[in-house]
């Protein structure tokens, strides 16, 4: 350490900037994978992208191979995808989002109990689980005993997942608001429940929105543990007790059936360009209402 | 009465949390018994047999491809992220750049696996094979790369808080004692976050060794003990997501056993990663 000091200041200067350049050029070269992401997606995906994607089942391998040698484009979308992402979504979102708003305002409120700092650690443990094992473990909970594949055992998957960040962004948006707003609301004789339920959640409703939006478009593109619990299905199917496909499992799909390969890029550009918005709405909602 | 109704409620939703986990871990614990019984614990771990004709499993090469690929990857992710990390915590702290650098940087963590898995399979497959470092590009190194890109973000956001919160009274010293930038984040910024920063890493480990697609999509899925980078193998998630489908038995028992020592290891590591970061915003 002490000869680095004995060196020329030129020298160190130098030393000091050559760092600096250095870290910029990592800097860059870990944020270009999106933008190279990105490129490739449209670049590949673009000529799929048109409003079949949109309004056609996914074609079968069959078909996809008569049009590839005589030479046109893949015929058919990803419309059961879209149908299936989007019953498992709303399932996923209607039991995870207020169960983990209630469970995030349980944490706020008695910070520093026992069964608090015990649910606010398995909450942790829940977020570190990997994707598979929800997949796995819902399959032995949810698939096993409905003796079937389907789009509800895929949305309480996703709402596993789901419900940790919930329960984070609940508890910090709370516990960011200032305690003489809950305090203001008693004096004026407010019940505690209304106080929390009209004071408190709206005051900190643009933190909950937020990682509500972060939390959906973290679990939009989860491929593993649907592909444990869904199955997969070649029409469109409403039914929640039957299996479904989905948009990130079509990619699979596609991805492994050399006929059908032709059709991941455009399917891929539409989810990460999905993702991607929300998450930039989501962020964009937080700065605009951020509690000053 | 209402009041209490409505406490009674929020303690409910706590108790599901607390329900939920001991669902998981029961479910994953007495699904996974019968391959225990039959290998016992310690052979199951430390057995390298995947054989369906015989009925005979062992989790051995899909535990040291896991740990390996997470290992490699932590290690190829550190001058990125630690960059990322200075530039946004140090360089750029609080202004327009270190935003938008930071947003993109969450951005790259919103990228679904798979799509991480396609680009590694089109993009950065031919340029190892190109590269001459295995004949089909598939293993443990393109697996790591791409695990590298995938955990940047995770490494690198709060390493960065950890940088930034670095009292200025101890750089201003430094700099008073005719230190340069780069002086002062080596022997003040960088050892004072030290422990947040390990932390981190940890964390992000934690993200990689649970990776599936991606990895699966890279790794080559062949069932060995890997011995070298360019070596091809497999991972417990990748194994499960690749023959979960097919499973019945014996088999199934076993897929589930590795997805309850995949369960402990991810949990022992977040665990660990928690621990320290107590200790440290103390």
């Amino acid at each position: 350490m002490k000869k680095a000091f004995f060196a020329s200041p030129a020298y160190r200067s130098a030393k000091s900037r050559a760092f600096f350049i250095a870290v910029c050029l990592f800097s860059t070269a870990a944020m270009a994978p999106l933008f190279l992401i990105l490129w490739e997606l449209v670049e590949k995906g673009h000529r799929q992208f048109r409003p079949e994607l949109f309004t056609h089942v996914a074609p079968t391998s069959m078909e996809a191979m008569l049009a590839r040698i005589s030479g046109e484009a893949i015929p058919g979308g990803i419309l059961n995808g879209l149908t299936g992402t989007l019953t498992v979504l709303t399932i996923a979102i209607l039991m995870a989002i207020p169960l983990g708003i209630w469970t995030g305002i349980y944490l706020a409120e008695k910070r520093g109990m026992l069964m608090a700092r015990l649910v606010s650690s398995l909450s942790d443990l829940l977020q570190g689980m990997p994707s598979i094992v929800v997949g796995v473990i819902v399959y032995v909970w949810v698939v096993r005993p409905m003796s079937s594949y389907s789009a509800l055992a895929g949305g309480v998957a996703l709402a596993v997942m789901m419900l940790p960040m919930v329960v984070r962004s609940t508890e910090e948006s709370l516990k960011m608001l200032p305690v003489s707003l809950k305090e203001a609301g008693l004096s004026l004789g407010g019940s505690y429940m209304s106080v929390v339920l009209r004071i408190l959640l709206p005051s900190a409703f643009s933190g909950l929105f937020t990682g509500a939006l972060l939390a959906i478009s973290r679990v939009m593109g989860e491929t593993a543990p649907l592909l444990v619990t869904i199955l997969g299905a070649a029409t469109v199917n409403w039914d929640i007790s039957r299996p479904v496909s989905s948009v990130p499992l079509l990619i699979w799909e596609f991805y492994n059936d050399p006929n059908l390969v032709g059709l991941i890029w455009a399917s891929s550009l539409l989810l990460l360009l999905a993702v991607l918005g929300i998450n930039i709405l989501a962020k964009s909602i937080a700065s605009k209402w951020k509690i000053q | 009465m209402k009041d209490r109704l409505f406490k009674a409620g929020l303690l409910a939703a706590a108790c599901m949390i607390v329900l939920l986990t001991a669902a998981i871990v029961y479910g994953l614990v007495v699904r996974s018994m019968d391959a225990f019984e039959r290998f016992g614990i310690a052979g199951f771990i430390s057995s390298s047999a995947w054989d369906s004709q015989t009925d005979d499993y062992g989790a051995l090469p899909f535990i040291a491809g896991t740990v390996v690929t997470a290992t490699v990857a932590l290690v190829l992710c550190i001058p990125f992220s630690l960059s990322v990390s200075l530039f946004n915590g140090e360089y750029f702290r609080g202004r327009k750049l270190a935003v938008v650098a930071g947003s993109i940087i969450d951005l790259l963590a919103g990228v679904p696996s798979i799509v991480f898995g396609l680009w590694g399979f089109y993009t950065l497959r031919p340029v190892l094979v190109a590269a001459g470092i295995s004949g089909q590009g598939f293993g443990i190194l393109l697996a790591s790369t791409v695990l590298a890109i995938m955990i940047v973000p995770y490494s690198s956001s709060l390493s960065a808080e950890f940088i930034a919160m670095t009292p200025a009274a101890l750089k201003e010293g430094a700099y008073s004692l005719g230190a340069t930038r780069m002086e002062t984040i080596r022997y003040v910024s960088l050892p004072v976050a030290s422990s947040g920063i390990f932390a981190s890493y940890i964390l992000a480990s934690g993200r990689a060794l649970g990776e599936t697609m991606a990895v699966t999509m890279l790794i080559g899925n062949t069932n060995n003990i890997p011995r070298s980078l360019s070596d091809t193998g497999n991972t417990m998630a990748g194994i499960i997501a690749n023959q979960f489908g097919e499973a019945g038995g014996l088999k199934l028992s076993s897929l589930m056993a590795i997805g309850l020592l995949l369960f402990l290891l991810t949990a022992a590591v977040n665990l660990v990663a928690k621990y320290i970061m107590k200790i440290v915003s103390r």
